[in-house]
């Protein structure tokens, strides 16, 4: 064997060894899922059955922290891109010397365990509602939507930030020069550029919400989300209605993956046949006319 | 000084940071009233509000607040804010004696379950380290493009499942029934099943699986960034395959190895999800033990001062970080 | 309708850098007027000052009589077509052209008329669902101009729009440029750094040189009578003789240079003593029996004319023979003498 079949079979196999490390587990819970046993269990594979998929759907626990996922996750996108927006506009006009401890103080939640976030997040809206007498904001849900929020915001402001950046400042004068007030650049002219970057935040948002563990399980005070429900039960040992769950959860994010990229393909063929039109009108207007 | 003082000082603590800015712009030449003609009034009124509520009320505030609290003792609702909520060092002397009063004996418990999740979560983010970088370099400097477009999907879906799910997938294998024992028994290396669980296996495992793509991410984006023909420069003049990637691809990759890293000390050393699905009931971990301070025990204060014990070490852990790889923080974030 | 321009004696200042210097001048109502000068001249700060980017830091401008001071560019009469033009990528050409209106509450209907109307004018009547990544160069320039247009502004401020384009489009989007602006009648301000544009295009020209204006004018009076060096040297191409003024009589001056006494204009009125420039036009440099020597260093042939580079001792002349002159260009390495019409050069102050 010489050193390139050498260097070609060990890539191949740590390639297969990282990807069963990272899959296997998956896979295994995949397969309890539809196994007859109460608890979970891959081998031996007794029988096919749908039967934990029914239970999972009676699971009134699960259904209302299903629900309550949703419901905050929602929340925290309605805050968070605005916040992140609001963020990353100021960050270009803040000057260079605040810019460096306006961008510490604004991406520290990312950094912070959050577990942190939470109780600081807890303890503040504690005392800050009785200081205040705002008694109906200290809520499970609303101390969640802050906590998320506070990191999750800072991911909002990334992504949009990038977007900016690239975004033509002559665009904003024009607009101005041709009469539009401040407030109608912003919605005529910004908005619609950073569309695509709000929308990722938008998707990115909901998404860390809804996952979110350290963070919620704190703040979420004697309410439920889908991540506390499920944490709950696994730590008393539970039947395979979870690893249906997590089936549901594996298809539901594929489905999603695969609409993602045909829509993408449409934009991208789409955008081509429009420079094809720019490229032929140009032609036409440098030949003998 | 009693808490109520320390509680408005606190809450001006911001205010006092606005005038600094504030100042500091003045004697820049720029003024808010320059802000406010550039962005129209609505608009600098909503990026003023929004910022301010971020930063202030959502970032700074609640950090001031659970510092202060972990100074005060714990006292019944009724009693807080009164003569007998003064600042203390009490939740700090528990943490390391296990009394609030007496220093006697060290607290062993919650000061073993803290050096173990230190000098794990290091280890374990090694671990990870030398187990993605391989695959990291793969994917920025051998793979064609079309691979790699196929191998980030590979990567980034398991991450799409919750890590609690993901944790209950491994409890599964690990199970006194589950896949591996009954794998090992089969090939007869062991006769009874191993309590992977309870010998906290389990729970390391868990942990290092958690936050593996987090690494392999920015590891990737640095290695890529790397002219493939330094390298192969490097092997022309006859460098052996080991010294190419310690001094050359790594030290390219710095950033990207720091950030890496430090990302997934901090993610492990505060991991709550992972010790609690697959810990056994003697399991010492960090974080689990700051969340019961504060459910099981409802002393919120002493929750405080652990919390900020966790706090200071991953503020401890980037500053190490930026210190050995002499890279600023702007660098390294991005 | 349309309005006057005046430049109150406006000046600019950016920290310690004066980027226009003590502007003086009215542009008069309907009138097409271009900034002509090199980059960094100033014509750029200007245009964006009387557009209301750009606070003066003293003097003020007025427009149709009312003075500006403190009014922004979007309640200015004004309407900026800038150098990337600018376009909304977001927005399809009718969209684009009819944003003026749009902000200003008109509604649809509206709206539809009037960008239907300037969609003819520009000659893209059926091109406004389009949008603006599938148009050529030329067609996005025209576009930029229906939507400055379509907000009826008094004056429309130009900031050298046709730079980006290739050779052939630009010659034909002057002359569409100086067609639309006759037809709709209203003040343009043009600044360029190209003179052919300048000259082609303009009622009057404005030559900045570092932040002053030097000389205000017709496109003829400016290249035939210019007042400064710098306006000599930079509109065309022209040759600078430098020496001291002998002797003055009747508008005439006689400057000693290093090639013996020559003889020109003096529209500056130099006195005798003074340092001067004098500057002959290439195609007024003749191959004449009596004059100052210098030899042929190169001939370039280009059909209708011929460029011919000479050398009088060291200094580097030029020197233009039109295929109509019927005369016969001497050959490289050949010795001649130049002279010229007295009346046919200037006589310049020389140095700042």
């Amino acid at each position: 064997m010489t050193a390139k079949h050498v260097i070609t079979f060990s890539t191949w196999f740590y390639l297969g060894i990282f990807f069963l490390y990272l899959f296997g587990p998956l896979a295994v819970m995949g397969v309890t899922a539809f196994n007859t046993p109460s608890y979970p269990q891959a081998f031996p594979f007794e029988a096919f059955t749908w039967h934990w998929f029914a239970v999972l759907s009676e699971d009134k626990d699960v259904l209302y922290g299903f629900t309550n996922s949703i419901k905050i996750g929602v929340l925290v996108v309605c805050l968070s891109v605005p916040l992140g927006l609001a963020g990353a506009l100021v960050m270009q006009m803040v000057y260079s010397r605040a810019r460096s401890l306006y961008y510490l103080v604004v991406v520290s939640p990312v950094l912070t365990p959050g577990v942190i976030i939470g109780i600081s997040t807890v303890i503040f809206w504690r005392d800050f509602t009785t200081l205040t007498g705002m008694r109906f904001m200290y809520d499970g849900t609303v101390l969640v939507v802050l906590g998320q929020s506070s990191f999750i915001a800072a991911y909002c402001m990334l992504i949009i930030l990038a977007r900016l950046q690239r975004f033509d400042r002559g665009l904003q004068e024009a607009a101005l020069d041709l009469g539009a007030s401040h407030t109608q650049v912003f919605f005529h002219i910004l908005l619609p550029f950073l569309r695509p970057a709000m929308l990722s935040a938008a998707v990115l948002a909901f998404l860390s919400s809804f996952e979110n563990y350290n963070t919620t399980t704190i703040a979420i005070l004697a309410d439920k989300t889908l991540t506390t429900v499920l944490a709950g039960r696994v730590r008393q040992g539970s039947t395979p209605a979870i690893s249906a769950l997590a089936v549901v959860i594996i298809s539901v994010t594929v489905i999603a993956a695969i609409l993602y990229e045909v829509l993408r393909r449409r934009d991208d063929a789409r955008k081509a046949i429009q420079l094809r039109n720019a490229a032929t009108a140009e032609a036409m207007e440098l030949s003998p006319a | 000084m009693t808490a109520a003082t320390g509680h408005w000082l606190v809450l001006a603590l911001p205010v006092l940071v606005l005038a600094f800015f504030v100042i500091s712009a003045r004697l820049e030449k720029r003024s808010i009233a320059s802000f406010w003609r550039r962005n129209g009034t609505a608009v600098s009124i909503y990026l003023l509000g929004a910022v301010g509520l971020w930063a202030i009320f959502m970032i700074v505030l609640p950090q001031l607040f659970m510092v202060e609290m972990s100074f005060r003792p714990k006292l019944p609702p009724t009693q807080m804010g009164g003569p007998r909520d003064i600042y203390t060092l009490q939740n700090y002397k528990y943490f390391l004696f296990g009394s609030t009063s007496s220093t006697d004996s060290w607290n062993v418990i919650h000061l073993r379950a803290f050096a173990i999740t230190i000098v794990a979560s290091v280890l374990i983010t090694l671990f990870n380290f030398a187990f993605c970088y391989p695959l990291a370099f793969y994917m920025a400097q051998v793979a064609t493009a079309a691979r790699v477009r196929v191998l980030l999907l590979m990567l980034i879906a398991p991450y799409w499942i919750n890590e609690v799910l993901r944790a209950f997938a491994l409890r599964v294998i690990f199970a006194g029934s589950g896949v591996l024992n009954r794998a090992l028994q089969g090939m007869g290396l062991i006769t009874e099943p191993f309590d992977f669980l309870g010998a906290d296996v389990a729970m390391y495992v868990g942990l290092s699986y958690a936050y593996l793509l987090l690494l392999v991410f920015p590891l990737y984006n640095a290695v890529e960034s790397l002219d493939k023909r330094q390298i192969e420069a490097a092997r022309d003049l006859g460098a052996p395959w080991w010294h190419i990637h310690l001094f050359i691809v790594m030290p390219h990759a710095k950033p990207g190895i720091a950030s890496g890293c430090t990302l997934v000390f901090m993610l492990t050393s505060g991991a709550l999800a992972a010790p609690l699905v697959l810990g056994g009931p003697r399991t010492l971990w960090f974080t689990p033990i700051v969340y019961d301070r504060f459910y099981q025990a409802f002393n919120w204060p002493q929750g405080a001062a652990y919390a900020f014990i966790l706090l200071l070490t991953c503020v401890a852990f980037v500053l190490a970080v930026l210190r050995l790889s002499r890279l600023s923080l702007g660098e390294m974030t991005k | 309708m349309t309005a006057d321009v005046v430049l109150d004696d406006v000046t600019v200042r950016f920290g310690p850098f004066t980027a226009v210097d003590h502007a003086q001048l009215r542009i008069e109502p309907g009138e097409f007027f271009s900034f002509l000068g090199p980059s960094g001249c100033g014509k750029t700060t200007i245009l964006r000052t009387i557009s209301g980017f750009i606070q003066p830091t003293e003097g003020a401008v007025r427009i149709g009589g009312r003075d500006m001071a403190g009014i922004t560019p979007n309640n200015r009469p004004t309407a900026l077509i800038f150098q990337n033009l600018a376009l909304f990528p977001m927005m399809s050409v009718a969209d684009n052209i009819g944003y003026g209106l749009r902000v200003r509450g008109q509604s649809r209907r509206k709206r539809q008329a009037r960008v239907d109307e300037l969609l003819d004018l520009i000659a893209l009547s059926d091109q406004g669902g389009k949008m603006i990544d599938e148009l050529s160069g030329g067609q996005r320039q025209r576009v930029a101009i229906a939507r400055a247009l379509a907000v009826e502004p008094q004056v429309l401020l130009l900031d050298e729009p046709l730079s980006a384009l290739d050779l052939k489009l630009r010659q034909h989007m002057r002359r569409e440029l100086r067609a639309i602006q006759q037809r709709v009648g209203i003040t343009f301000i043009y600044i360029t750094h190209d003179q052919g544009e300048a000259l082609t295009m303009s009622d009057r020209i404005g030559v900045m040189n570092a932040g002053r204006i030097e000389q205000v004018g017709r496109g003829r009076d400016i290249y035939d009578d210019p007042k400064t060096e710098f306006v000599a040297s930079f509109v065309g191409e022209n040759n600078a003789l430098p020496g001291r003024v002998a002797a003055v009589a009747e508008g005439l001056a006689a400057v000693e240079t290093g090639f013996g006494l020559l003889r020109g204009r003096n529209p500056r009125g130099l006195q005798p003593g003074q340092p001067a420039k004098l500057f002959v036009r290439p195609e007024a440099l003749r191959v004449r029996p009596q004059g100052f020597a210098a030899d042929v260093a190169d001939i370039a042939y280009e059909g209708n004319l011929t460029h011919i580079s000479l050398r009088a001792g060291d200094t580097p002349l030029a020197m233009l023979i039109g295929a109509g002159d019927h005369t016969q260009p001497p050959n490289i390495g050949d010795h001649v003498t130049l002279g010229f019409a007295e009346h046919e050069a200037t006589v310049l102050p020389a140095g700042p």
